[in-house]
């Protein structure tokens, strides 16, 4: 009798192409996270409470 | 006997890997390079997350074209030798998805290098997916021995894009780092094409060296690496060039045009003798002439960067 495997070989490139999805899709996650701070940080002169632009704010720079 | 019948239905679903080489990893690098160096020699700074943004959503649009391009030419590519063994010719992802991948590979990377960068650097890359796709290997590939002349742009779009990503325009010099890549795709593919011998012919496909005979392909090589000389010149002179791009420029052209000529003057019985040694040395010399070329263009905005 043949040895026994314990998962079938489909199941590895199951795993290996779930895995590899779910990498991708973190990744993804993580970049638009990322661009979404630097935005935000480099955006208007406005407080983020009311997104209302305070010409003050521009004034010093903040 | 379950083991069995789980093989017969399954024994095509693919794994990571198999998506990951529909996006033809290798073109894919030089994409990424070339398009880092148009963004990296750019008068204008990004951020570096949106800089490596940027590169990861323009190797995506190229990932998606190569995906496209792989469910188009199946048909084709499961007769050249170079070719059967890519994921879709060789059963191992359908051609369905083949396309459902590309197209929403295509839409997902236009539509984050947008929000990523401009709206410019977006159309340009959507520009040479649709150009890669539709131009090239929907329409030009199996038409006209031309194919490569004129497809070869939707390669010489990167550079331009990663200049738009960071200035929001286009200049000389993106344009001049197209017409390098646009001259020198010519003669890459060409040399490629004399030592596949029949791959292309197998398949169909109205290469220069099948429909106007090879010492014709031998000549165009000739004179397309002749043409790429002043084009390499004028970038190595201008505002993104510099000592080291000249010195680039004049050997690496130099040791091109020297390849060029030996292969202009064998015939196919010298080739066929020696395996296509010139041809085959010739192409992959054609790859290091981009790479330090476009690696000069780097390495002298580094040097104004130090100085």
């Amino acid at each position: 009798m043949s040895g026994i495997r314990a998962t079938h070989e489909l199941h590895a490139r199951r795993l290996s192409r779930n895995l590899g999805v779910a990498f991708a899709l973190a990744l993804l996650v993580a970049v638009v996270f990322a661009l979404t701070v630097v935005k935000v940080k480099r955006g208007d002169p406005l407080q983020g409470f009311d997104h209302v632009v305070r010409p003050e704010m521009e004034a010093s720079g903040s | 006997m379950p083991d069995l019948a789980i093989s017969a239905a399954h024994e095509h679903e693919p794994n990571f890997g198999d998506y990951v080489a529909l996006l033809k990893p290798r073109v894919m690098s030089l994409v990424v390079f070339t398009a880092l160096v148009g963004l990296l020699v750019a008068p204008a700074a990004l951020h570096a997350v949106e800089a490596i943004a940027a590169m990861l959503f323009i190797a995506l649009g190229a990932g998606a074209a190569g995906a496209l391009n792989m469910w188009y030419d199946a048909d084709i590519d499961s007769v050249m030798r170079r070719t059967m063994k890519r994921p879709v010719p060789s059963g191992r992802v359908a051609q369905d998805e083949a396309l459902a991948i590309g197209v929403g590979l295509s839409g997902l990377s236009v539509v984050m290098l947008g929000l990523a960068t401009n709206m410019l650097a977006a159309f340009l890359l959507a520009v040479t997916i649709s150009f890669y796709v539709v131009v090239y290997t929907m329409w030009l590939k199996r038409r006209t021995p031309q194919n490569i002349v004129i497809g070869g742009a939707a390669g010489a779009f990167p550079p331009m894009i990663g200049w738009a990503a960071a200035t929001g325009s286009i200049s000389l010099e993106a344009c001049l780092m197209f017409a390098l890549i646009f001259m020198w795709t010519p003669p890459h593919f060409w040399a490629l094409a004399l030592f596949m011998r029949s791959d292309y012919e197998d398949a169909g496909v109205p290469m220069l060296t099948v429909t106007h005979g090879r010492p014709a392909a031998r000549r165009h090589i000739m004179a397309y690496t002749l043409l790429l000389v002043p084009v390499s010149l004028w970038l190595a002179l201008g505002p993104i060039g510099g000592p080291v791009s000249l010195a680039a420029a004049v050997v690496l052209n130099l040791m091109f045009v020297r390849g060029a000529v030996q292969i202009c003057r064998r015939d196919e019985a010298v080739a066929q003798g020696d395996g296509y040694a010139a041809e085959k040395a010739f192409f992959r010399a054609s790859l290091f002439y981009l790479f330090l070329h476009f690696g000069a263009f780097l390495a002298d905005a580094v040097l104004r960067q130090v100085s």
